[in-house]
């Protein structure tokens, strides 16, 4: 079980990443921005939260046209597996792998606390470690994590069941409370929440480290 | 030449900043304000002789995200 998470310049989440997947079991690399191409035999890209490139022209955008996010999409499309955490799901959306956006906040105000949140789905790698309808608490620290995609394209998430995961009380103004949302292949999970930062003991919380658990899981051999 | 790019959330899509400026105008005593839309303006040097679809291609690529900002190009 191979893993990768993508260094950009002013990514600032991507060591915890690392430390959760190598906990979970991934053997993990990191990959600078300016790579071209992934390593072979990849299960799962990890793409970090932070400020990528200073959250220059919006949160997300330059890095979704770096040479490595190139080889991200490459690697989508080749029906790889990939997890974008907070600045990650805003990276996701601006490739186009994730639909919908992220704006600024309702509040307009840059929000660092624990989030009550309901796991909507147990059907995907990601959120096999958890039961349908489980509430959790996982840490959120975004200026724009405010989800927003057209009536359709939210009504198409709600039908398809690709919501992971919804905000138990909604923080940031994001659509239906999405917090997470799954790609049509159910291989592609961008979020705002931080399950990285919540998966040992010693932060104060472990509802993060189902997620690694079950992707974990959905790797080994039958 | 030059080109200039304007970027605007599209209508219908909620506009936090925008709202917060109607407010602070108000609070100024600026009445009848009945809403504020915050954009952005991108200014391009480009070569002589750059068509204008070509800078239709950088909104579309990377200047907009076009599922939540529309963009006009001015070539000035």
């Amino acid at each position: 079980m191979r893993a990768a998470v993508l260094v950009f310049p002013g990514s600032n989440c991507d060591r915890d990443m690392a430390v959760a997947l190598r906990a979970a079991g991934f053997d993990t690399q990191m990959i600078w921005h300016k790579d071209t191409v992934l390593p072979e035999g990849l299960d799962l890209v990890g793409v970090p939260g932070g400020f990528s490139y200073g959250d220059y022209l919006r949160c997300g955008a330059i890095a979704a046209n770096s040479p490595i996010c190139h080889a991200l999409v490459s690697h989508v499309e080749r029906g790889g597996y990939a997890l974008g955490v907070c600045n990650g799901f805003q990276v996701l959306t601006e490739t186009g792998l994730l639909p919908g956006a992220l704006m600024r906040n309702a509040s307009l105000k840059y929000i660092c606390k624990t989030a009550g949140l309901r796991v909507e789905t147990a059907d995907s790698a990601f959120t096999a470690g958890y039961e349908a309808g489980q509430e959790i608490a996982l840490p959120i620290a975004h200026h724009d994590g405010n989800y927003f995609a057209d009536d359709q394209t939210v009504a198409e998430l709600a039908g398809e069941d690709r919501v992971a995961f919804r905000y138990t009380a909604n923080p940031n103004g994001a659509r239906d409370d999405i917090a997470g949302i799954l790609s049509a292949n159910r291989r592609v999970l961008g979020m705002m929440p931080h399950p990285e930062r919540a998966a040992e003991p010693a932060h104060g919380n472990t509802d993060g480290a189902a997620l690694f658990a079950g992707l974990i899981g959905a790797f080994a051999p039958a | 030449m030059k080109a200039r790019v304007h970027v605007m959330l599209k209508t219908g899509v909620l506009d936090p900043q925008g709202e917060a400026v109607r407010h602070a105008l108000g609070a100024l005593g600026f009445t009848g304000v009945e809403g504020v839309r915050q954009g952005k303006v991108i200014e391009l040097d480009l070569a002589e002789g750059t068509p204008e679809e070509t800078v239709g291609e950088m909104c579309e690529k990377l200047l907009a995200n076009t599922v939540i900002e529309s963009y006009s190009v001015e070539i000035v």
